[in-house]
């Protein structure tokens, strides 16, 4: 018998009988993880806590095993840490989509009224309301208010933080200045252009340039904000090219590159914090969680920082207010064990129990009034403890700038949207600080993107 | 005895042999700086890694490479993770080339008719961007109860590898004589002895080649294992995210996490790298 190129045979069967055979019994031989995660069979249960990598979620998860698991032993956590872009997308599609992957979520603010309003995260008033030990009113009011939607809390505060200026004392005594207890950013500026020195490799001030709308965005807006610039005004008529936001984004611009540091289109919160502990810039703008890194025994600059409120120009404060949240998933199969950690996260007795074994200089800022009555806190953290306070607690998350807005927030719109089209105005913004355009060309394009971007999600007919 | 040096030696200069030598090494050491240069990072402390201006000299510690091994008290390090990449990427490469073989030698030595359609559908599944049938596909498998788990991943891998496989294992079975297959038959070989003993030896290099392929794409795939996993199973790409914190210092982790990450397909290709040179430009001279 010869072959032909045309000939037909059915031989192949066998073969893709045994492969199919194959996968299934690849297949079957992986772990049935269902059975591990719920773990019903010995009445434990394993709740999935989706978090965003930073270093003080690195040490919940240290401390979780003896902390939590050993006072609940029917209850083991599992920690699935993501880069914050990358936790957001896969938490958002998991509540959206009733996935049930996660128990717990960390999420931001910006998410509180559209995901509760879906019915993707869970109400938590009468499950702090029935813990008496959890002492609810101890959470700092602008913190919670941020994380309530209709009067209702939907998130525990995990961290809390708002943004003012650190300066490095020692390059300040050299050149003769001095910070105002209260600055203006005109005050900064001047300050900036006296202790820029490119013969010594030291930028005046470090600011954020980096694309994102957590990045440049998050700096620059507290800026728009106390001039009296605004993203859209009550009606969602989109504000960006108005006299007051193009000013504001002029100055920050300008000071940017004037006297801010070298390549500052790739810098945010890490790119800066390692420029200023390396002594190249004598100003930094940015979140009070800062000050617990710059001050810290391991700083090459500890003990030669100084800190100032969020300069202002014509409001009185213009800090940013943040925090990240534990939220409970409405379609949480592990409703009380996830309530269980959450209120453990959250609480006075875990930053005591983080105190114990780190030191009070490393607890979790921002959230608890007690925290910042504590006289051990306030010695470890003397020098920003109670500026950092003041700050968060001068944020009025409704109308952060001069004119009312239509939605709450202070450094983002407080819509879902704005994730997107916040993402493609910072990339305009950092192409102006690149030079690869002018502001008005960079906020002439950003305001037909925001606009737009509100008619499209039918804010705005 | 010399040996006689061959016309293009006698006609090349030393001084140009010496700058060509040169230039190979400048241009291999440009691409393996990177590498060497995450390797390195992963030996530093995380103050010292993340300097304005990078430094070269610097005290080693192998704390981030332990802390990347074992992990840190209450948290996993990358073994875990490592295990279900070794046996999703192993668990559907097998299943990959056991489907692939098939059908190409079906497209190759005895071509089913319409065997161009055929080959048109395969590479067309590989049209639809995968991220505009995610949703979909999380769907599926939440409602199937198996999101999170390694099987899942590896019916994925196993699909998104197989029409590259096929179209490669095909251009390799074009190449092998008819005569061969014939002479064995006339010696009364049936088609399973025909691939044993004549085809897939033949075809080794080839096939070591569209393995490794398939294997070091199931390995680095990110998209949907994020998408569809969290703990059960979970990637290697999957551990390497974690550390990327916007207000945090991680690049001494993240260095050495990559550089043992990239570890098992560096010892795979380099086990493969005969066959691998071989079986790479197997089909690409007709």
């Amino acid at each position: 018998m010869s072959l032909t190129s045309t000939t037909r045979h059915r031989r192949g069967l066998p073969a893709a009988a045994a492969a199919a055979a194959l996968l299934a019994a690849t297949a079957s031989a992986c772990s049935n993880p269902n059975a591990s995660s719920s773990g019903s069979s010995s009445g434990a249960q394993t709740i999935t806590v989706a978090v965003t990598a930073n270093p003080l979620m690195t040490t919940i998860e240290n401390l979780t095993a003896s902390g939590f698991e050993a006072g609940h032993p029917n209850i083991k956590v599992k920690f699935v840490t993501y880069d914050e872009n990358t936790e957001r997308a896969d938490v958002e599609k998991d509540v959206a989509a009733h996935g049930g992957q996660y128990d717990v979520v960390m999420i931001g603010p910006n998410d509180i009224a559209s995901w509760a309003s879906n019915g993707w995260i869970d109400s938590l008033d009468s499950e702090v309301a029935a813990d008496t030990s959890y002492d609810v009113g101890d959470l700092l009011p602008p913190i919670k208010d941020a994380l309530s939607s209709k009067g209702h809390l939907y998130a525990l505060p995990f961290y809390g933080e708002s943004s003012f200026i650190m300066y490095n004392k020692k390059i300040f005594a050299a050149d003769g200045l001095t910070m105002p207890a209260a600055p203006t950013w005109a005050q900064i500026e001047q300050l900036a252009a006296k202790a820029d020195d490119t013969s010594k490799n030291v930028a005046g001030i470090c600011l954020r340039g980096l694309t994102g709308w957590g990045d440049n965005l998050a700096s620059l807006d507290t800026v728009i904000n106390t001039m009296g610039g605004a993203w859209f005004d009550k009606n969602w008529n989109a504000e960006l090219t108005s006299p007051a936001t193009e000013a504001a984004v002029n100055f920050y611009v300008n000071l940017v590159k004037k006297y801010g540091e070298p390549g500052a289109g790739n810098d945010s919160f890490n790119q800066c914090l390692n420029i200023f502990e390396q002594g190249q810039a004598a100003m930094w703008y940015d979140a009070t969680v800062g000050a617990s890194t710059v001050d810290a025994s391991g700083s090459p600059i500890a003990g030669d920082v100084g800190f100032a409120p969020a300069p202002v120009d014509k409001t009185k404060s213009s800090g940013w207010l943040w925090t990240w949240a534990l939220a409970l998933e409405s379609s949480s199969k592990h409703q009380s064990a996830a309530e269980q950690f959450m209120n453990w996260a959250t609480s006075k007795q875990y930053i005591a129990y983080d105190a114990s074994k780190n030191g009070w200089a490393a607890v979790p800022p921002g959230t608890r009034t007690s925290t910042y009555q504590n006289p051990e806190y306030q010695k470890a953290a003397g020098a920003f403890a109670n500026l950092t306070l003041q700050e968060i607690d001068s944020v009025n998350i409704n109308q952060p700038g001069v004119a009312p807005q239509p939605v709450p927030g202070v450094q983002y719109v407080g819509i879902p949207e704005f994730e997107d089209f916040g993402q493609q105005v910072s990339a305009q913004i950092t192409a102006a600080i690149d030079g690869q355009e002018s502001v008005s060309q960079a906020l002439t394009t950003s305001q037909q993107i925001a606009q737009q971007a509100v008619i499209n999600a039918g804010y705005k007919s | 005895m010399k040996t006689p040096l061959t016309l293009a030696e006698r006609r090349t200069p030393l001084s140009v042999k010496l700058g060509l030598g040169l230039l190979t090494w400048f241009i291999v050491l440009v691409f393996f700086f990177p590498v060497l240069w995450m390797a390195l990072t992963g030996f530093k402390s995380e103050t010292a890694a993340n300097t304005p201006t990078p430094k070269f000299v610097f005290s080693p510690t192998l704390y981030e490479y332990q802390s990347v091994w074992y992990g840190t008290a209450g948290t996993a390090g990358l073994r875990g993770y490592l295990e279900h990449s070794i046996a999703i990427s192993a668990g559907s490469t097998v299943i990959v080339i056991a489907l692939a073989l098939p059908a190409a030698y079906a497209l190759a030595i005895r071509p089913i008719r319409k065997w161009r359609d055929v080959l048109f559908f395969f590479i067309s599944t590989k049209m639809l961007p995968i991220v505009g049938a995610i949703i979909p596909l999380f769907i599926i498998a939440r409602d199937l109860n198996i999101l999170d788990t390694q099987r899942l991943l590896i019916l994925l891998y196993t699909a998104m590898n197989l029409p590259i496989a096929v179209w490669m294992l095909r251009s390799f079975l074009l190449e092998v004589p008819l005569s061969v297959i014939e002479a064995a038959q006339v010696d009364g070989a049936r088609l399973p002895r025909q691939l044993r003993s004549v085809v897939i030896p033949l075809i080794m290099p080839g096939l070591a080649a569209a393995a490794l392929l398939c294997f070091i794409f199931s390995w680095n795939e990110f998209f949907l294992a994020v998408n569809l996993t969290t703990t059960n199973g979970a990637t290697v790409p999957i551990y390497l995210v974690g550390f990327v914190a916007p207000e945090g210092e991680f690049l001494a982790h993240l260095s050495a996490a990559a550089t043992v990450a990239c570890l098992p397909v560096l010892i795979a290709g380099w086990a493969a790298q005969d066959k691998l040179v071989r079986g790479l430009s197997m089909g690409a001279v007709k």
